[in-house]
């Protein structure tokens, strides 16, 4: 009986936040002149349809009501008329001319990103995005949020579910920002609606965008490029802040850039290792191997009983590191520190029954760098 | 050649049982395998979508894992370009464009056969990859590199080997049937003369010639960068991932004309034959869809407007993607003259070929918005273009080919389907149909990517409604399945010419046209009485 309660209330509960949720109809008018520019053509080519929608639909429904057979209606044996060509070959054509006209100025402006005063690095990995700042020398993965993963499957969907990421993009406000954005596996593609910005991120290549945010908040996108298995679940979160905020924000972000590198230094129990690994692994390899270390065959390989995991070391850390040509396997060499990379490879030596028993130190890691 | 034997089939006539379809070298017969290959392969395809619209019909994942989720929608989308609408149209142009040259049969009897052979094992090996280690591709019906490359299951090398006896297929029977309406059209019959139907298909058959060899290239360059160290698509060998993409789209754009053009000549018969009145523009209609033909080749980048394509690219192809709306637009215009100051009446063929207007429209007009490239940036890869492509390809397509089956069923079977079922099945199509995909209009502007497994909750209600959309849908086939066999079995038998505007050579024929069509060809004024312009 509580079992079915407890149903029943989450079905309830589903179902409200549905109810709640908001959801559009169109397209967003966004916080850039991008964004805004592409609304307004929007909605420029809609009227324009929905006018000759109008006239053309209008024709044919009066015609489907008079001129039927039922109406005693005698056919015409009329079958040409050059001058009705004519005139619907030209008025299209001044339509369609009157249409790319805007439709190229916004194009040619939004292409020209000459005039950014700061530059965002997007890299694309499966699946997940890495953010670098090259001025600042910041640098960080995000990734799906855990309290999203956690209810895929089952449980309440919230508001945000799928759209939240663990480490937002911090930008600042009234800035022009370059966007350069590559991959490094297969084709994504950077989408923020209101930003106006959606580019493709192809691997070995750099395309570039650009955005100036006119109001701070909180704006969600996603992956708009297949790219595999999890091609739904790598969300973008940008977190836009006022100048004087974003400055304080890139002073901790070095600060903890150098608590991290203090951390490769100290050596590590093992308990220590095992727990760090086991988030680094949750985060970053279970997409692929799985959570139990079974992978998918045939697609991912498994590492409960690999023989990598179950056997010589320097291979393990050489793969993790550098990763496998020709496979899905990414180089983790830049994506993760020698804390996270000893504690992952630890950690995947003693689970899924693999049982090794060796301990990693960060250490080591820097060394075989 | 006797009368006699001209009014006999004589030996020709087919042999008994199985035998009958593997050897058979009949335009007719084939015709039918055709179809009957295309029906079922739209069954499979659409259970497919079946499965998709349950996943999605509420966020979370209930049903299937996302892997198998991107295998469906890749399958579906293969399935049904390559395996449903591609040979029904060509189903469709064997039986139909002997009977409207004034032929006794195809030009090339074995081409034909092995041309359709080809097909079940081709779709075989396709659905066989389901069973594989790795499972079926699962990198969309685009398969762009390097996600069918290097990230892809051992299974896409059984894809390869498919696509390419796809293309065997289709270049064959390209060939046939530039053939047959080349040298077999009755000798009084000027190509100004052939009914829209065959010159539609005549255009299309040298897009197949021209596209398909394009796909081929492609697939091979797969395999080579897959099998034998190549890098034609891998950036660290010195590859571009982008080249993948314009060899793709310079195939996939004309195979999108591939699969409207013979559905445009569909129409151009359906409308004048129930408006009792000739077709207006005929010869506006011929070159508009040569014009199309050729524009199809010159605008595949617009596919491409967010790979990193320079300005100037850009604008090229937003131009020369805009000028599309011109001859589609005399098109439109055309048919809706022809309706105009009518006598319309609407059997079922009739409603299949308005509302194929109407629907194909917007299809038309949200290509419109996204041949504009600044606003591509936001439809780009959302639901807008799988709304839009639907449309097209389902309301468009599919439903000139549902068109034409209920027009020419009775010339197939000298029986008449039954109009009161018809009819019910072309309201519950057209509104179930829509309520289908209206929606991922909005889904799509609102933000959703197409291909997710999941999806957030601003989305739920539309996901919901298009799902209940399409499991009605979906439904609607059973009818559809039971009209054809009931006409087949206990249909009853009717005149030569079933509907009385009717124009056309193949309306001269028997009620059940004969096996071979004319044994001798046409004369000069019955080609112009049965010709569309007069």
């Amino acid at each position: 009986m509580s079992k079915l309660t407890s149903r029943l209330g989450g079905l309830i509960a589903t179902v409200s936040a549905n109810a709640f949720a908001e959801y559009g109809f169109n397209m967003t008018q966004g916080v850039t002149s991008i964004s805004r520019d592409i609304y307004g053509l929007h909605m420029m080519v809609f009227w324009i349809c929905v006018a000759i929608a109008i006239i053309v639909f209008g024709v044919m429904i009066y015609s489907l009501i008079v001129h039927r057979k039922s109406q005693d209606a005698v056919a015409a044996n009329f079958h040409e008329s050059t001058k009705a060509e004519l005139l619907w070959t030209g008025i299209p054509i001044i339509i369609l001319v009157l249409m790319a006209i805007p439709a190229s100025t916004v194009l040619i402006d939004l292409e020209d990103t000459s005039k950014a005063e700061m530059t965002i690095k997007i890299t694309g990995h499966q699946w997940k995005w890495q953010y670098d700042y090259p001025k600042e020398g910041i640098s960080f993965i995000s990734n799906l949020k855990q309290d999203s993963k956690d209810v895929i499957y089952s449980g309440n969907r919230y508001k945000n579910y799928l759209l939240e990421v663990d480490n937002n993009l911090v930008l600042p406000v009234d800035t022009s920002i370059r966007f350069l954005i590559t991959s490094n596996d297969v084709i994504h593609n950077w989408w923020v609606p209101d930003f106006g910005v959606k580019q493709d991120a192809n691997p070995g290549f750099i395309n570039d965008a650009w955005a100036k945010i006119d109001e701070i908040g909180t704006y969600r996108g996603q992956c708009a490029e297949l790219c595999g298995k999890d091609h739904g679940f790598m969300p973008i979160v940008v977190d836009v802040v006022s100048k004087a905020d974003y400055a304080k924000w890139v002073l901790k972000q070095q600060a903890a850039k150098a608590a991290t590198l203090a951390k490769s230094s100290k050596t590590w129990r093992e308990d220590e290792l095992i727990s760090l690994g086991q988030k680094v692994y949750n985060t970053n390899c279970s997409s692929c191997h799985g959570i139990t270390g079974k992978g998918i065959p045939g697609v991912f390989p498994a590492l409960k009983g690999s023989p990598i995991a179950t056997g010589d070391i320097k291979e393990h850390i050489s793969i993790v590191l550098h990763g496998k040509a020709g496979t899905a396997m990414a180089s983790y060499k830049n994506i993760l520190g020698d804390a996270d990379i000893a504690a992952v490879i630890t950690f995947e030596r003693s689970a899924f029954g693999n049982q090794m028993g060796d301990l990693i130190q960060p250490a080591q890691i820097k060394a075989a760098r | 050649m006797t009368t006699a034997i001209a009014h006999t089939d004589g030996h020709h006539s087919p042999e008994k049982g199985l035998m009958r379809w593997i050897k058979t070298t009949n335009h007719k017969d084939i015709g039918s395998l055709y179809l009957w290959f295309a029906f079922t392969m739209v069954l499979i395809g659409g259970a497919m979508a079946m499965v998709i619209r349950m996943e999605l019909f509420q966020p979370g994942i209930q049903l299937i894992e996302p892997q198998f989720f991107n295998q469906m929608t890749t399958m579906h989308g293969l399935i049904m370009v390559f395996g449903a609408i591609m040979p029904a149209f060509v189903g469709l142009g064997n039986w139909l464009i002997p009977m409207m040259v004034g032929a006794p049969d195809m030009a090339l009897p074995r081409m034909n056969n092995w041309s359709f052979w080809i097909l079940p094992f081709a779709g075989g090996i396709l659905l066989s990859t389901f069973f594989m280690e790795g499972g079926a591709p699962a990198f969309g019906w685009t398969f762009y590199a390097p996600l069918s490359t290097t990230f892809a299951p051992d299974s896409t090398d059984f894809f390869i080997f498919a696509v390419h006896l796809l293309g065997f297929s289709s270049i064959m029977g390209a060939i046939n049937i530039i053939a047959t309406v080349l040298n077999m059209r009755a000798p009084e019959m000027k190509l100004m003369d052939m009914p829209l139907f065959v010159w539609t298909w005549l255009i299309t058959s040298f897009l197949l010639i021209g596209a398909m060899p394009v796909l081929a290239g492609a697939v091979t360059m797969m395999l080579t960068d897959r099998n034998f160290g190549t890098a034609f698509f891998d950036a660290t060998g010195g590859g571009d991932p982008v080249l993948f993409q314009h060899i793709f789209w310079f195939f996939g754009h004309p195979e999108v004309y591939i699969m409207i053009l013979p559905a445009f000549g569909v129409v151009s018969h359906i409308i004048p034959t129930f408006a009792r009145k000739p077709l207006f523009g005929y010869s506006s209609m011929v070159y508009a869809t040569a014009s199309i033909a050729f524009l199809s080749y010159i605008v595949w980048a617009h596919h491409m407007f967010l790979t990193g394509m320079p300005v100037a690219g850009e604008l090229y192809f937003m131009y020369a993607t805009m000028l599309i709306a011109v001859p589609t637009g005399v098109k439109v215009f055309n048919w809706v003259s022809t309706m105009w100051r009518g006598s319309m009446t609407f059997e079922a063929p009739m409603l299949w070929a308005i509302s194929f207007v109407f629907l194909f429209m917007i299809g038309g007009f949200s290509g419109l918005m996204l041949g504009i490239a600044p606003a591509d940036i936001q439809y780009h890869d959302t639901y807008f273009v799988v709304a839009h492509f639907h449309y097209v390809l389902v309301t468009g397509a599919l439903w000139s080919i549902i068109a034409a089956t209920f027009y020419w069923l009775p010339k197939w079977t000298g029986k008449m389907y039954n109009e009161t079922l018809a009819k019910v099945h072309f309201w519950w199509a057209v509104i179930s149909v829509n309520v289908l995909f209206f929606p991922q209009h909005f889904l799509g502007l609102a933000g959703m990517p197409r291909r997710i497994p999941d999806y957030s909750l601003q989305f739920a209600d539309f996901n919901m409604i298009s799902s209940i959309g399409g499991f009605a849908f979906g439904a609607s086939f059973i009818l559809f399945t039971y009209i054809v066999i009931d006409c087949i079995r206990n249909g009853k038998p009717t005149d030569a010419r079933p509907w009385e505007g009717a124009k056309g050579l193949e309306w001269t024929l028997e009620p059940k046209a004969q096996y071979h069509s004319f044994n001798t060809p046409p004369t000069r004024a019955l080609i112009e009485q049965e010709s569309q312009h007069s």
